[in-house]
């Protein structure tokens, strides 16, 4: 393939397209526009559908409902449409309908600021709808990176019935870069698991190994209950507490048989590194310059690059050298990611937070200055 | 270390500036082959607010992707001149659209009319963003002619590509009577 200029949302489109997203509903918000506007010209023609909804409670609903008549759905928003779409969302976890919900995030809190990047919406992507739900949000650092973890997502979600959350930021869909994309042959596309039984065999959410259930696509003869209360093996509500353990520990389940896969992360220049930065999104950009700029200076300074943010990749801590003595966590945010951190560290490391929250991107000098200025300088933080 | 160059289109909303900052990236990237990163920032209105897009080139990946201090400043009005003229680095090239920038402190300085060529050679401002395009080719080293012409042409609608031509050729022509004025300037300032 050449070499295009494309911009971080419309790598988010060619890696749908590429996955075989056939069903985009979905309510125009800056900065996620673009998403949309190229969806509604490009699904048509390869026969999939675009429909633009009266809000974005009815563009979580759509995409549920398609998803459940066997489409690969996807919608695109920001902040305050994230915020409408939480109901659906965890109607999706409950009902397991794959589906991928991509946040494009800016400044906030409320309608906040609709052009300026930020990375407020972490903890919502983790907790934004009610209950005890598992979900699986994942976050790019560059053009290409949209393209592949678009379809990363779409076959997370495939593979294990659940949401996923594509968390992007302002300056990333945004961002244009040169880029490469790769033949849509060789890109990886993962199918729900259809039941291959007599329909009148099928129960729809009953338990197996991996504990996502077979799911059968309505109008294909399987007849079955969908709903978002609590449910037995055949789709209807249920009280009985062995039934709604069951179910409660299996939803877990089969998102934490997958960590391995599921968080994923990326070292660089951690072999010697005293020092970690631990960041995500498009700081991962300028914590790079920023380690790359200290090294010359001789200072010990690596990067974890945190690219699923939820399940939070506590593996990318579990085996890191005694040798690393300090995190920073800058972020666009007081500090979202930053508790987690600390959280997986035991106390064994300082871990500090840099926030920004100015509706500007964070410098690489805004994370020298602060390890300059805090770095090596005493009390662990718990 | 790689040779890194940034770049930064700054004025209001409605003069074309991420359009000119897209056509800038892609003739740098795709036709001349390097690599680079574009970014914007603009305000919530449609024309009036502030619009600024940040091209960084190099021969090397990418890390930040915004500017940190200028190789290239072209400000389109005051406020975008008097707002970034500080991230400009001191042997930086400055380009303004003396349109609307009059109030210039800086001795060392392309002062063009980019909008009003625009306005009297062709009826129309919104293509004062090509015409600046034109003059960036000839007064800074860091985008060839020909490749910006190229992306001129792939990213203007078809029906307008002659006017755009046009308007990047008189762009050229500007900065070439600007850049001979300033040499003379330079001897002037000299002998003095």
């Amino acid at each position: 393939m050449e070499a295009k200029l494309l911009m971080g949302n419309e790598a988010c489109c060619e890696g749908a397209l590429a996955v075989g997203v056939d069903f985009f509903g979905g309510y125009p918000i800056t900065p996620s526009n673009e998403i949309g506007e190229i969806m509604s010209r490009r699904l048509p023609k390869v026969g999939g559908r675009f429909i633009q909804m009266e809000d974005e409670i009815g563009s979580m609903a759509c995409i549920v409902g398609a998803s459940i008549a066997g489409r690969k759905t996807m919608t695109a928003t920001s902040g305050p449409g994230f915020s409408l779409m939480q109901e659906n969302l965890g109607f999706a976890a409950m009902a397991e309908a794959p589906c991928v919900i991509v946040n494009v995030m800016r400044g906030g809190p409320s309608t906040g600021m609709p052009t300026l990047p930020s990375q407020g919406d972490v903890q919502q992507a983790r907790w934004g709808t009610h209950g005890d739900h598992p979900i699986i949000a994942l976050t790019p650092s560059t053009v290409r990176e949209v393209f592949d973890l678009t379809v990363t997502s779409v076959n997370f979600a495939e593979k294990y019935r659940t949401p996923v959350v594509l968390l992007m930021d302002e300056v990333i869909g945004h961002l244009r870069e040169k880029v490469v994309l790769p033949q849509k042959e060789s890109v990886e596309v993962v199918n729900r698991a259809k039941p291959t039984c007599p329909p009148e065999w099928y129960r729809p959410f009953e338990d197996n190994k991996s504990g996502v259930p077979l799911m059968a696509p309505f109008g294909e003869g399987y007849r079955y209950h969908v709903t978002g209360l609590t449910h037995d093996e055949m789709g209807f509500p249920t009280t009985k507490k062995d039934e709604v353990d069951a179910l409660n520990q299996r939803l877990h389940r089969k998102i934490r048989q997958g960590f391995e896969e599921i968080m994923i992360h990326e070292s660089f220049l951690m072999e010697d590194a005293t020092t970690a930065i631990v960041t995500y999104g498009c700081v991962v950009r300028s914590a790079k310059t920023a380690v790359l700029e200290m090294r010359q200076e001789g200072k010990k300074v690596g990067l974890i690059k945190l690219t699923t943010l939820w399940p939070f990749p506590r593996i990318a801590f579990e085996n890191l050298s005694d040798q690393v003595e300090e995190i920073f966590v800058p972020e666009m945010n007081m500090g979202q990611l930053y508790r987690e951190v600390v959280r997986v560290n035991h106390g064994k490391r300082v871990v500090r937070k840099i926030s920004k929250v100015d509706g500007e991107m964070i410098s690489p000098e805004d994370i020298m200055r602060a390890i300059k200025r805090e770095g090596g300088s005493g009390a662990k933080v718990y | 270390m790689a040779q890194q160059r940034e770049l930064r289109l700054a004025g209001l909303g409605g003069q074309g500036i991420i359009l000119a900052g897209i056509i800038m990236a892609e003739a740098a990237g795709i036709y001349d082959g390097k690599f680079v990163a574009q970014t914007q920032a603009y305000g919530a209105a449609a024309r009036g607010g502030f619009s600024r897009s940040d091209v960084v080139v190099s021969d090397e990946e990418i890390n930040y992707p915004k500017a940190r201090q200028l190789d290239f400043l072209l400000a389109m009005s005051q406020d975008a001149y008097e707002e970034n003229l500080s991230m400009l680095r001191p042997d930086g090239i400055l380009v303004v659209d003396s349109t609307y920038v009059s109030d210039i402190a800086d001795a060392h300085v392309y002062a063009i009319p980019f909008t009003r060529i625009a306005r009297e050679q062709f009826g129309r401002e919104n293509v004062a963003n090509i015409v600046s395009l034109g003059a960036i080719t000839q007064v800074s080293p860091y985008i060839s002619e020909e490749a910006m012409l190229q992306a001129v042409e792939k990213r203007v609608p078809p029906r307008f590509l002659e006017l755009n031509k046009k308007a990047f050729e008189a762009g050229k022509n500007a900065a070439k009577e600007a850049k001979q004025k300033s040499a003379l300037q330079e001897e002037i300032n000299e002998e003095m």
